[in-house]
């Protein structure tokens, strides 16, 4: 510390001509550290350092790394290399088309489900705190707990826990995760009944905020519950609707542990999404894997993803109800 | 000025933070004159008893060798693992490889060079030739000491045999005996009568596993570094052909189609499934890991068809870190020596070790494959003959037949690669009724070539 506050006039001088129109706001290393610099700089440094070694480092070295073949051993410069194979590998087609099933399917489904639910709550007169409660607690659990949990429903056997269920309506036993073409809805569910709870109390929050008059003044029109959702409660929404609309497409276009967990992207690739693809690239092959190729990918998706959130703060700026 | 309590007091809040990350990649290192090293023990899920009998070989070890201190660590052999635990360096000094890995880790530079050691110890040339053959690099140097190898096996399930009214002690000798076997199995008992391993790279370690057993190769290996793909031959048609019957005709593979090494074991040593194929060795982690009563167990070889048919054979080898330093690499020696090659060998030590396991209750006697001479190995067996607690009497199909059986090493090109490649073929055929064979093989074929010369 004395160190510090010893040298910083000697630097100083060279720099005061430069900035000679306001002598007011100059500011030398010592006036920095008069004004209390010193001391903001130690109590921010825990957080810069574990930002530097855990945040920004890694994500400098993985692009440095997409530019890299490695295997922590070895390294040699490959240019762009990484980024031409990894495009052209025949699975990320299919890594890309999975991804974006799995976000529509959660759309279909996980989308409108939490607000259905949130609109029924909030119509709901008593015990409104135990619905909530209940609403929630699947985000409560683990959500590796919740996966392993559902997989072990999804037993394709025919004592399954989900077969059962389907076997007192007289439905036959379903494959579920066993088979290509239900695997992606499979996991969707889960992936809903995960995720609903969080989207549902942010709804029912929202709802609040809607003037209990326009209901009143709708009624007195003579709209029936339905005319009032359609009119009143979802306009009021708008704001909070996209905003989820598209936190949503960002989170799915990142899915990672359903598939991960419940299939490890099969049957026959059915279920790998982009993520675990990279995952797959980075750490599957036992030989040390394509950190190269696997960096190159997470550096696009990381772009694209920067794109779509860019294309996302232009749309909410014009587009917000405010 | 601040005051300057507050600008000490996060000084030394920075300071803790700068030390504890520090702490992080802090490691290993010489306490109290000794060396430290961390040695690889079991996989994680093994039984108290399991390291009981770790702890008393350590103390042997540690009395034998009092300046060096060994470290057990909780290690299994997994691909997403490694090399992330190679560089950040929690490895530990010592653990073990399969043999179709070794050739790239040490090609990589991810192996110690050992060949000094091993000529030091003077037993370079009582090894299996060819098991040494797969701890040799292009320079002629040695990376690890071949310290277990394993051939494919036929694993039964003697309670479900009898349920379904089979005799236990006459288990199928043919793929076709298999197939009505577990038909029989899935009818009587509405259990898996087969399964077979399909995912996490499993998928294409058994079907390569199944085309060798009906004569047929996934790779042929040209020199220099050359392999050429031959997937699309008939014997790996003729195995999933196999899968596709037993699935979508007889229904008599069960339910899942996403097993791997650990899951099928679970579900085997459950009472879930009458048959599967996996290495011989199989039976001490049944038992160890995954609970399995020794009654219901019996192993036999699996069918061979055709004419250059063989069994699957694979290993694997006690490597040390290129990170570790010259003083490590040497104890490390010395524990490898010491743990795993003496008893193979040497009759003090072979009764040493069989005793400690089996005061343990851990399995002593399992069928392997000889790393070293077969002589070697059936003598070692009469050394440790007092202590074998493994159930050798259910066996039998196996330890007297695997001796006719011609053990085929695991392709070397790109091999986890391809077998990650061929789990997605293994899952198309056990999933879609109506999967086009030939197409997949095809496909998979030029995939495999893409990645060969690639």
């Amino acid at each position: 510390m004395t160190v510090m506050e010893q040298s910083p006039p000697a630097l100083a001088e060279p720099e005061a001509p430069a900035v000679p129109p306001r002598p007011r706001r100059r500011r030398t290393p010592a006036t920095w550290v008069r004004g209390g610099g010193l001391s903001t700089l130690v109590f921010l440094l825990p957080m810069l350092i574990v930002f530097f070694f855990f945040s920004w480092s890694p994500i400098v070295q993985s692009i440095v790394m997409s530019l890299q073949k490695t295997n922590f051993i070895v390294t040699e410069w490959v240019g762009l290399d990484n980024y031409v194979a990894v495009l052209a590998d025949p699975l990320l087609g299919r890594a890309v088309l999975n991804t974006i099933s799995f976000a529509l399917l959660a759309l279909l489904l996980g989308f409108p489900l939490p607000l259905f639910m949130a609109v029924l709550m909030s119509e709901v007169k008593r015990a409104k705190g135990l619905y909530s409660a209940l609403a929630y607690l699947p985000v409560v659990v683990p959500p590796v707990v919740a996966v392993l949990l559902w997989k072990f429903f999804y037993s394709a056997d025919a004592d399954g826990v989900f077969n059962s269920v389907l076997g007192w309506v007289g439905i036959p036993p379903q494959p579920w995760i066993q088979s290509a073409v239900q695997a992606m809805p499979s996991l969707v569910l889960e992936a809903t009944w995960a995720a609903a709870g969080g989207s549902i109390i942010i709804y029912l929050a929202a709802l609040l905020a809607v003037p209990p008059e326009l209901y009143d003044a709708a009624e007195v029109d003579g709209a029936g519950i339905w005319r009032k959702v359609w009119h009143v409660t979802l306009p009021s929404l708008r704001g909070i609707l996209f905003i989820m609309l598209i936190l949503q497409i960002i989170a799915t276009a990142q899915v990672f542990l359903e598939p991960f967990l419940f299939t490890g992207g099969g049957p026959n690739n059915a279920t790998v999404t982009i993520l675990l693809f990279i995952y797959n690239k980075a750490f599957r092959n036992s030989l040390g894997g394509d950190f190269g190729e696997a960096t190159a990918l997470s550096v696009m998706l990381a772009i694209f993803l920067g794109l779509l959130s860019w294309l996302y703060f232009r749309l909410t700026n014009r587009w917000s109800t405010s | 000025m601040k005051s300057p309590g507050k600008v000490l007091l996060a000084g030394v809040a920075a300071l803790a933070t700068v030390g504890a990350l520090a702490g992080c990649s802090s490691a290993g290192g010489s306490a109290d004159g000794k060396t430290q090293i961390r040695v690889a023990t079991f996989p994680p899920g093994a039984d108290k008893a399991a390291y009981d009998a770790f702890a008393e070989q350590e103390k042997q070890f540690e009395k034998l060798n009092p300046d060096i201190d060994i470290i057990g660590v909780e290690y299994e052999w997994t691909g997403p693992t490694f090399a992330a635990q190679l560089a950040g360096g929690s490895l530990p000094d010592v653990f073990t490889v399969p043999f179709t890995d070794t050739k790239t880790l040490l090609e990589n530079g991810q192996l110690a060079d050992v060949t000094d050691a091993i000529e030091e110890l003077g037993y370079t040339d009582k090894f299996n030739p060819i098991v040494l053959d797969g701890v040799t690099g292009a320079d002629g140097k040695l990376y690890g000491f071949p310290r277990q190898a394993y051939a494919m096996g036929l694993h039964y399930n003697r309670e479900l045999f009898e349920a379904a009214g089979l005799d236990p002690d006459a288990p199928p000798q043919t793929w076709e005996e298999v197939r009505a076997a577990a038909k029989a199995i899935a009818e009587k008992t509405g259990k898996a009568g087969y399964a077979q391993m399909a995912a996490n790279n499993t998928g294409g370690w058994q079907l390569t596993a199944a085309t060798i057993a009906r004569g047929g190769r996934t790779q042929t290996d040209d020199g220099d570094g050359k392999y050429t793909s031959t997937i699309d031959n008939e014997a790996t048609r003729a195995a999933l052909q196999f899968l596709h019957d037993l699935k979508w005709e007889d229904d008599s593979f069960g339910s899942k189609v996403d097993l791997d090494w650990g899951t099928i074991n679970q579900e085997f040593a459950a009472g879930n499934i009458g048959m599967y194929t996996s290495g011989s060795d199989v039976y001490t982690a049944l038992v160890r890991d995954f609970g399995m009563a020794p009654d219901i167990y019996g192993l036999t070889v699996i069918p061979l068809e055709g004419a250059d048919a063989g069994t699957l054979g694979g290993g694997d080898v006690a490597v040390i870190s290129p990170k570790a330093d010259d003083e490590a690499q040497a104890a490390a020696v010395k524990w490898i020596d010491w743990y795993y090659m003496q008893k193979l060998m040497d009759e003090d030590a072979a009764v040493l070790d069989a005793e400690t396991l089996s005061k343990s209750g851990q399995a002593v006697g399992t069928p392997v494959l000889p790393v070293l001479s077969q002589e070697l190995y059936l003598e070692s067996l009469e050394w440790i003959q007092p202590y074998i607690n493994v159930p050798l009497d259910q066996m039998t199909g196996f330890t007297e037949g695997i001796w006719e059986q011609t053990p085929v090493g695991e392709p070397k090109g790109q091999t986890q690669e391809i077998y990650a490649l061929l789990d997605g073929v293994v899952q198309a055929v056990l999933t879609d009724e109506n999967a086009d064979i030939d197409a997949l093989l095809k496909q998979a074929d030029a995939d495999a070539q893409a990645k060969l010369d690639g």
